[in-house]
């Protein structure tokens, strides 16, 4: 899925300069836990967050994380903008909440990330009683 | 534990302390990028509903296939595979029925393969296939049809278009041969395209390096509660690994790890000394501080263990998953920590085991050339 028809599903507005809006995206993920950026993600995923301090950016190019969407109509700092610039991140705005930004985007077709080895194991351990 | 990716584990040749640590591999983030259109035999051998048995088998028999969709005025409305077909001989054959098995003379078998025959003759596709079968879109991603075959263990799946039109079919040794085709040809290519302006001219600076013992140090110093900076020392290291011609995905690997053990420095180890040593063939990553130290190590190891303050979580950290995450990223990782006087974090990434691991022997082990071949159902 592209940019653009990100854009378009949330109706929403572009927040860094000279977005390419035709680049794709490949999956998404929804968090405020920079954490789980880090754990729960592939390269050329979209992350939908609320949190818009600096360390998003730089969580994001760690991760590989190709655009970021703030959610709830939150407008980043200054900082979190001039750092997204410089490491050629684009940043996205939605007027929409948490649920909502993602609850669109993943109904027009953009999958998740997908369940993780690390949560498969939490989960067998705690409820399925296997290791 | 989910056999969701039991997949990618058998491809790889993996050491024992390999398969106990989860990772996130190449092969899982294939699974996203590639359609199930593109893996898939397109060329579907299919079936009117209205021929027999008997000529099913003939149609089974002379593609070498075990199983195949029943399509009626363009529209896929079953699939029937040589189960059925064993199902149907079981119930037509008066073997079946009968208690009597010990008079089963050579005359009798072939009388009895005759009447199985004719029997089969009588009964249609319609009346033994699988109506309703499960498919698959074919612009979704591979992981959805990886999924659906741990769910259901079928040996195949239709794939239709969003019009429920037949598009083609996909069997456990499509998935394994198109991953192999796209690492061939993605794997050199996908290093350059990631950054490719920032590349020097050497591919591979360690393999260029002539010495009995090559060992690259790269320092970095970290501030304590220095939020606008905090993550640099790892944005830098991301960097100069993907110089140095490591691969992408341990480069990601290596970063992450670095990143939360950076974040730990700035907010628990009152800063710090993060020391990365690349060798060709493996990264060693550590951190010293001279912070307040652990308590409890065990317990700061478990996923969503957190003596976090509001404050910290309020920045998207703290909720128990930076020791965690630096394990899974890393090989091996050991920490030490007395309370009072600092910790000490020592983690190892290996370069060799990895690519062999997706791109070396074992990888191409079990290749199948018939996707819907006999015995592979």
């Amino acid at each position: 899925m592209t940019l653009r028809e990100i854009l378009e599903i949330i109706e929403g507005k572009t927040i860094t300069e000279n977005i390419n809006l035709d680049q794709e995206v490949k999956m998404g993920c929804g968090s405020d836990l920079m954490s789980d950026v880090l754990a729960f993600t592939h390269q050329g995923t979209v992350l939908m967050s609320g949190l818009t301090n600096p360390q998003v950016v730089r969580t994001a190019e760690i991760a590989g994380i190709q655009a970021i969407i703030f959610v709830r109509g939150k407008y980043p700092p200054q900082k979190t903008i001039d750092i997204a610039e410089e490491k050629s991140i684009p940043l996205l705005a939605s007027k929409y909440t948490m649920f909502e930004t993602c609850g669109r985007i993943y109904a027009s077709g953009l999958p998740s990330c997908g369940v993780f080895d690390l949560t498969s194991h939490q989960w067998d351990a705690k409820f399925t009683g296997d290791e | 534990m989910s056999i969701f990716w039991e997949l990618p584990k058998r491809l790889s040749m993996k050491t024992e302390k390999e398969e106990l640590s989860p990772k996130i591999t190449k092969l899982k983030e294939l699974t996203y990028e590639i359609k199930i259109g593109q893996a898939m035999t397109k060329d579907v051998v299919s079936v009117s509903p209205d021929i027999t048995m008997c000529e099913l088998r003939e149609v089974l028999q002379a593609n070498r296939i075990s199983g195949t969709p029943v399509v009626e005025n363009g529209q896929m409305i079953g699939i029937i595979s040589v189960e059925d077909l064993i199902n149907a001989m079981g119930v037509c054959s008066p073997i079946s029925t009968t208690n009597n098995r010990e008079v089963t003379s050579a005359s009798q078998e072939k009388m009895t393969m005759a009447s199985v025959r004719e029997s089969m003759t009588m009964t249609s596709v319609r009346e033994n296939m699988t109506t309703t079968p499960e498919t698959l879109f074919a612009d979704e991603p591979l992981a959805r049809a990886v999924s659906k075959f741990n769910k259901f263990h079928f040996g195949r799946f239709p794939v239709v278009n969003r019009q429920e039109e037949l598009v083609g079919i996909i069997t456990q040794d499509n998935i394994v041969s198109a991953m192999l085709k796209h690492l061939e040809t993605s794997y050199y290519q996908e290093e350059s395209l990631i950054y490719p302006t920032d590349r020097i001219l050497t591919d591979r600076i360690l393999e260029d390096l002539i010495a009995d013992e090559v060992n690259l140090i790269l320092r970095y110093h970290v501030n304590a509660l220095d939020f606008d900076h905090a993550g640099e020392a790892s944005s830098k290291l991301k960097k100069t690994l993907i110089r140095l011609g490591i691969p992408p995905q341990i480069v990601r690997r290596a970063a992450i790890a670095s990143y939360e053990a950076e974040m730990n420095l700035v907010l628990w180890g009152e800063g710090g000394e993060l020391h990365v040593k690349v060798q060709p063939d493996q990264i060693k990553l550590e951190t010293f501080d001279t912070g307040p130290g652990i308590e409890d190590i065990e317990k700061a190891m478990q996923p969503g263990y957190s003596t976090a303050p509001e404050w910290v979580q309020a920045m998207g950290f703290g909720a128990g998953m930076g020791l965690p995450n630096i394990q899974t990223c890393t090989d091996e990782m050991e920490l030490e920590s007395t309370p009072g006087e600092g910790t000490h974090l020592k983690t190892t990434l290996y370069l060799e085991a990895n690519a062999s691991g997706f791109l070396g022997e074992g990888a191409t082990r079990g290749r199948e050339t018939n996707p819907q071949a006999f015995g592979h159902a």
